[in-house]
């Protein structure tokens, strides 16, 4: 099935082809406490204390929530707030390495996933600090908890990597095809389902044809090529694409027998069973023409920006704008020493005349971002809304079925910053309900 | 670490996402629009020689001139850049008679430009077609005026268009056999009477089809709308073939060509989406039939559009798109 919609940016996946390369141990690292969607998680350490690599720095505060870890061993040299990729100082706890790199002792297998129960396994997960990898660092315990009135028929495994530049995925996929699948067997023993489905753009037939051949027996898994468009691996657009079934308007996958999960959280579920192992490094790609060497990185959570830049022989001077994640959904940064996380997918480099400019000229009624709209939504009018700040009627609009995925601004001959107008109409329309709802 | 990594953060860039656009701008959708009327613009300038080049040139200097005088005179950011006042003053100039006096063109273009657009606020706020509306006024304030048609290869000599003589013959009881009617040849090129811009249809469908190509239009109003004309006109002419001309006749005459794919496609004054933009079509097809069969004017593409361009809003409304997984 094709959804409606959609854009075909230049994908420039110029990192397609190369492996993945483990950064070395860096001297100093930033582990923020809120990495996630959900409750941050509480501190169970103090600033001189003795950490070892992998050892939980908080613990979950609820269910919606996850620990963080030490990337490294070494000493807490401080807790406070500092910079975070989102934009604004958050607590985070700064670690000077001790270069002994000494594994955690309580660190061990938690058993093979084909013999442990979903209770044991979901536990395990969120001790790990599992989120989605995907980029919406959604706590992956929680996806996986489906209520028990909604039977989940499909595992989907989001392999679509539709963002242009990164290739994380990709490589993931290519050079750790048994790993996926394994954590992919382990999701579907967790949902007791029988059948998963891996979907991924029709870019990267490598990558199908690498899972393919690693596919264990005992499991029944599709796989799926995705024609190449964004936003292919919206959660409602894949799960449309690979079964057909439309996720109703504020619901979630569950709704139509569906769990969504990315292939890097497939792996970090599988290392967190097997190996006992918590989330404290992850796949991302270094890209773009700002950057001297781009590459895709294996790096430690808590990796400053600025470690990374220089590990890939530092930006070069026409490098205007550097972006956590993609170029079409990504946060531009502006502080060289915040950490990457556990969400961070990418890190893209954009040379200055690269940059797209949302100056905002004045609507001209084009359409195109109407017939871009992979929602069905009509953003031209609700720009104009958000401009006079009629933030009642957007909701009657139905703003909060925008996914932000950015196609209208990308087609806009005006280049009018809706993705920025929707964001603030979000915010205002969620601040309406709260307040009719008492 | 290395130095050559050393950037501060006052170098950098930081807006919302996306940070990529696609690259298409106003301008250069603008820009298109004018290509697209080169080769009627040619044949306006072979067939009616240097009146027609004058009657251009006076309707482009005249809408730049007049935006520039509003948004000064309104306090307003300069939108000469923008290349809108252009296109508008070219179609301003094509939907006039090649014959037309100075100062009818700049009456035109102060209506064009002041009444059309600015005082909605300027580029994409206007509710009419600004060329349209310049048109519209003009016919009905100088009617002798914006009646006068030169006929081609012969100077300083004036007839009827090819719509006016057919409804002129059947008004006084003729038939239209009684008429010497334009062959299908000499409508296609442009040898006939007309607006100056309006005689090829051979030439405007070039420039229409490359728009479309360019994907700069959608198909769904030039297609319903010459469909519709099409549909109409053609009953009315398997009815009674005597007193109704043959729907090719009125598909290559007048202003059907030009308003289908330049006026009608003008997207602010349009409908934005596509189920939308069909209803949109077809409307002007319905009221550009009736006008030309029983209305009292032997054109009625400008009225239609007109008419249509008020119901837009309606349109959009009616029309919006279901939101992704709603029943």
């Amino acid at each position: 099935m094709k959804f409606r919609g959609g854009i075909h940016p230049q994908y420039n996946k110029i990192t397609a082809d190369l492996s993945v390369e483990a950064l070395p141990l860096m001297e100093k690292y930033v582990v923020p406490v809120a990495q996630h969607l959900g409750a941050p998680g509480k501190l169970l350490v103090a600033k001189g204390d003795e950490v070892f690599k992998g050892q939980p720095l908080t613990e979950a505060a609820g269910f919606v929530s996850v620990p963080v870890h030490a990337p490294t061993s070494g000493k807490i040299k401080a807790i406070k707030n500092l910079p975070h990729p989102i934009g604004i100082p958050m607590q985070a706890i700064e670690i000077t390495p001790d270069e002994q790199d000494t594994l955690w002792d309580e660190i061990k297998p938690v058993g093979n996933w084909r013999e442990l129960d979903p209770a044991t396994m979901k536990s395990a997960i969120q001790n790990a600090g599992v989120v989605g990898m995907g980029g919406a660092t959604f706590p992956t315990h929680v996806k996986l908890s489906p209520p028990e009135d909604k039977p989940i028929d499909y595992l989907i495994l989001n392999g679509a990597e539709c963002e242009p530049y990164l290739t994380a995925d990709h490589r993931v996929m290519l050079e750790q095809p048994a790993d996926v699948l394994e954590g992919v067997g382990l999701m579907m023993r967790i949902l007791g389902v029988k059948k998963a489905v891996v979907g991924i753009e029709n870019n990267k037939p490598d990558a199908c044809k690498a899972l393919q051949d690693n596919c264990p027996e005992d499991l029944d898994i599709d796989f799926v090529m995705l024609e190449t468009k964004y936003p292919q691996g919206s959660e409602k657009h894949l799960i449309y694409a690979l079964t057909g079934r439309a996720v109703p308007p504020g619901k979630l996958p569950m709704e139509v027998g569906c769990v969504v999960q990315n292939v890097g959280t497939a792996v970090a579920c599988l290392e967190a069973v097997r190996d006992g192992m918590p989330m404290i490094s992850r796949v991302a790609t270094v890209t773009g023409s700002g950057i001297n060497r781009p590459t895709n990185i294996n790096f430690r959570v808590g990796t400053l920006l600025s470690d990374i830049l220089a590990f890939c022989d530092g930006v070069n001077p026409e490098t205007g704008k550097v972006i956590f994640g993609g170029p079409m959904m990504g946060i531009g940064q502006f502080d060289m020493s915040v950490p990457a996380i556990k969400g961070t997918s990418g890190i893209l480099c954009l040379q200055n005349d690269e940059i797209a400019q949302f100056e905002g000229g004045p609507c001209i009624r084009c359409g195109n971002c109407v017939e871009t709209c992979p929602m069905g939504l009509v953003p031209s009018i609700l720009g104009l809304l958000s401009e006079r700040f009629e933030f009642t009627e957007m909701g009657d609009n139905h703003i909060a079925d925008c996914i932000e995925c950015g196609s209208c601004a990308y087609v806009c001959p005006s280049h009018r910053p809706l993705v920025q107008l929707f964001k603030r109409g979000k915010v205002e329309w969620r601040v309406i309900q709260e307040k009719q709802n008492g | 670490m290395d130095d050559k990594s050393t950037i501060t953060p006052r170098d950098l860039i930081v807006s919302a996402s996306p940070h990529i656009h696609s690259g298409q701008d106003v301008r250069s959708i603008m820009r298109h629009v004018v290509y697209a009327l080169i080769p009627a613009l040619l044949i306006g300038f072979w067939v009616f020689g240097l009146s027609a080049v004058k009657v251009l040139v006076l309707a482009v200097v005249g809408c730049l001139a007049v935006e520039w005088g509003c948004n000064k005179l309104l306090n307003r950011e300069s939108s000469l850049l923008d290349f809108s006042a252009i296109v508008t003053g070219v179609l301003l100039a094509m939907n006039l008679p090649s014959g037309s006096p100075w100062w009818l063109v700049l009456v035109g273009a102060i209506v064009a430009i002041g009444l059309g657009k600015a005082i909605y606020g300027g580029l994409g706020y206007n509710p009419f077609n600004p060329a349209l509306v310049a048109r519209v006024f003009l016919l009905i304030s100088f009617p002798v005026q914006m009646t006068t048609w030169s006929i081609p290869g012969v100077d300083a000599e004036t007839g009827a268009t090819p719509l006016g003589a057919v409804k002129e013959a059947v008004s006084l009881g003729k038939t239209v056999m009684d008429v010497d009617l334009a062959t299908t040849k000499d409508l296609l090129i442009g040898t006939v009477g007309g607006s100056f811009g309006e005689v090829s249809a051979l030439a405007l469908l070039l420039g229409g089809l490359w728009l479309l190509y360019k994907g700069i239009i959608k198909w769904q109003i030039p297609i319903a709308f010459i469909a519709t004309t099409l549909f109409i006109t053609g009953i009315a002419w398997l009815i009674d073939p005597a007193h109704y001309v043959s729907p090719v006749f009125h598909l290559f005459s007048g202003g059907l060509m030009i308003g289908a794919w330049f006026m009608a496609t003008d997207m602010v004054t349009t409908p934005v989406t596509q189920k939308g933009m069909l209803f949109f079509g077809i409307g002007c097809g319905v009221l550009t039939a009736v006008i030309r069969l029983w209305g009292g004017y032997p054109e009625g593409v400008s009225f239609a559009i007109l008419l249509m361009n008020a119901t837009t809003p309606l349109i959009d409304r009616y029309t919006k798109p279901k939101v992704f997984g709603e029943a």
